[in-house]
């Protein structure tokens, strides 16, 4: 019934796109959940088994983070040390299931700094327009324009080398996206018609803001979330790479990868190990916000 | 033409006076006194040190300080680094070089793989190429650089010893770190190939070219690729400041000379001068490549102009 309806000449161009090996254009199925999708329950698994290996480290590690023992240094992964030691002789699951820590906190404090900054300012800034709009917009301008880590490096140079201060330099930076997004989904609802009837039955212009157009821009900014705490954790792990965040010798992935580098070809599953999970944490995030966003 | 070029220069450089703005807060915001931090190694006496302070003009106010900078700046003077007492423009200059090399030759090979993988992606939509070619493409987007460089390091120069792993000189040394760069700019350029390249394959002129029979590899050469490779030099451009972002990382895998080691540098030293001056530079260049990228859109297709300036 419904094919019969379809204009006959886009039945004509399917069938030459079949012809090149092309998909029918209506092929795209609505979206299922997330846990019907085996990449994307992958992605949410990993990201909990991540999550709990963080969370119980104190009682999972096979010994202490830090606890240096030189005679059983640069040991491959066996039986008793699964992913083997390190230079040090410091147990590697051990520092992965602690560095999870690090590298966890950190990202998810640097996405609550984007998402607390960017969110109110998008949707404030795509609601009203005007010239407010207009302003703010031009801030995020000016802040896009710096190259991202290297706005984050120096507000890491302002604030001074650290964790915290990792952190905040990466929320900032992934901040001006953030409301980008937020603006632009915001203005696309306020042209919708139920946003002119709220206004014609006299709600507020916050309450427009906060009980009609955020809820219905909600699953788009939740996706982006996503693929923003991919990126965070990536760059975020890239501050501590290159020295400026933790302090050396702390396990934190980005950090334990620098330090294997010296080592590289002794004892790679030193450095295996932690470049593996943050691939796979980032991807998982990059995943979970790919699928969230269509539609 | 003229009036949209005219136009996104005045916004550009709006744009660019908001930057050096927010650098100039920050700057400010910034807790310690450059005098002090100047001369502290040194063990200089309070006057010495406050002498200092009015020789760099500190004790002005500070609109004049700020216009002094914006004067500064507009000469193309970005100030002295606290740590070696060198003008930063010319510090930024020696190093900029090499990591020019390495990002121009990181963009063509990114941007090649991109185009393959989009291209190939978009023509087996939704069969196992398709998965595979946007499989690759979200992990060059998901690895970091400088994990994928120490990968690259452990097989194709400790194990295969094809390439050397570290320092920087010969074509040899630019190999392994432009690829590791380019296969993360890949990602993104072949997501957006994709997009474009299945947009246009719905386009009427495709199915028109079919009709008149053209050979199959000429549709995709000149009907297919070339509208949906416009986005795409847009994007490539717009990737300016992540390749300058993930230069600095690669630079510091493979021990590489260029802006990365200056900025880290500076950073754990704190020279803010340096700093800054990294920024602003790292900002005046995305501003000029997405001025030229857009100008370029608008010069090959004329619908932009009008809608932008509707």
């Amino acid at each position: 019934m419904k094919r019969s309806l379809r204009r006959p000449e886009q039945n004509v161009l399917e069938r030459a796109l079949r012809a090149l090996a092309i998909p029918p254009l209506q092929a795209i199925s609505p979206r299922r959940p997330l846990v019907r999708q085996p990449l994307a329950l992958f992605s949410l698994l990993w990201l909990a088994v991540i999550a709990l290996g963080a969370a119980l480290a104190p009682y999972l590690a096979p010994a202490g983070p830090l606890a240096t023992d030189p005679s059983h240094s640069v040991l491959p992964p066996s039986p008793g040390r699964w992913l083997g030691t390190d230079f040090l002789g410091r147990d590697v699951l051990a520092r992965l299931l602690w560095g999870g820590r690090w590298t966890l906190r950190m990202g998810i404090e640097a996405l609550a700094l984007a998402v607390g900054l960017g969110l109110p300012l998008g949707l404030v800034a795509g609601s009203r327009g005007g010239s407010l709009d207009a302003l703010l917009m031009r801030l995020v301008d000016a802040w896009l324009s710096f190259p991202s880590l290297l706005l984050a490096m120096a507000v890491v140079a302002a604030l001074g080398p650290g964790l915290s201060s990792v952190a905040v330099a990466v929320g900032l930076a992934a901040a001006a996206p953030y409301a980008r997004v937020a603006r632009g989904t915001a203005r696309g609802i306020r042209a919708q018609p139920y946003i002119d009837a709220a206004r014609a039955v006299g709600a507020s212009p916050w309450r427009i803001i906060l009980r009609h157009i955020l809820p219905n821009a909600a699953p788009v900014l939740v996706a982006f979330a996503a693929t923003q705490l991919g990126w965070v954790l990536l760059h975020g792990a890239a501050l501590n790479f290159l020295g400026l965040g933790v302090p050396p010798g702390t396990p934190e992935w980005g950090a334990m990868l620098a330090e294997g580098r010296a080592y590289l070809r002794d004892a790679p599953w030193a450095v295996v190990a932690p470049g593996v999970s943050l691939t796979l944490t980032v991807l998982a995030a990059n995943i979970i916000g790919d699928r969230l966003g269509q539609e | 033409m003229l009036g949209y070029g005219l136009r996104r220069l005045l916004e550009a450089i709006l744009v660019l006076w908001l930057a050096a703005t927010l650098t100039f807060v920050a700057m400010q915001l910034t807790p310690g006194d450059p005098a002090q931090t100047l001369l502290a190694a040194s063990g200089a006496s309070p006057a010495e040190i406050a002498r200092r302070r009015a020789q760099l003009g500190l004790d002005d106010p500070l609109p004049v300080q700020y216009v002094r900078y914006l004067a500064d700046l507009a000469r193309g003077d970005l100030g002295v680094s606290w740590l070696h007492s060198r003008s930063v423009g010319r510090m930024i200059l020696e190093q900029l070089p090499a990591t020019a090399e390495l990002a121009l030759a990181a963009t063509a090979f990114g941007t090649l793989l991109g185009v393959a993988l989009g291209l190939l992606a978009a023509l087996y939509r939704e069969t196992w190429v398709d998965a595979l070619a946007t499989g690759l493409a979200v992990l060059g987007l998901s690895t970091p650089v400088f994990w994928s460089g120490l990968l690259a390091m452990l097989f194709f120069s400790l194990y295969l010893g094809w390439f050397p792993s570290a320092g920087g000189g010969d074509l040899r040394h630019l190999v392994l770190p432009a690829a590791v760069l380019g296969f993360s700019l890949s990602g993104s350029v072949a997501r957006l190939v994709r997009a474009q390249v299945v947009e246009v394959l719905r386009q009427p002129f495709v199915l028109a070219a079919l009709a008149r029979g053209l050979p199959l590899r000429r549709i995709l050469l000149f009907h297919v690729l070339r509208p949906a490779i416009g986005p795409a030099v847009t994007v490539i451009a717009l990737q300016l400041g992540f390749l300058l972002s993930g230069a600095v990382v690669t630079e510091s895998v493979f021990a590489r000379q260029g802006l990365g080691r200056l900025a880290v540098q500076a950073i754990f030293w704190r020279d803010l001068p340096v700093v800054r001056g990294m920024v602003l530079v790292g900002a005046a260049a995305y501003l000029l490549t997405s001025l030229l990228a857009d100008l370029l859109q608008a010069w090959l297709d004329p619908r932009l102009r009008g809608r932008d300036e509707g």
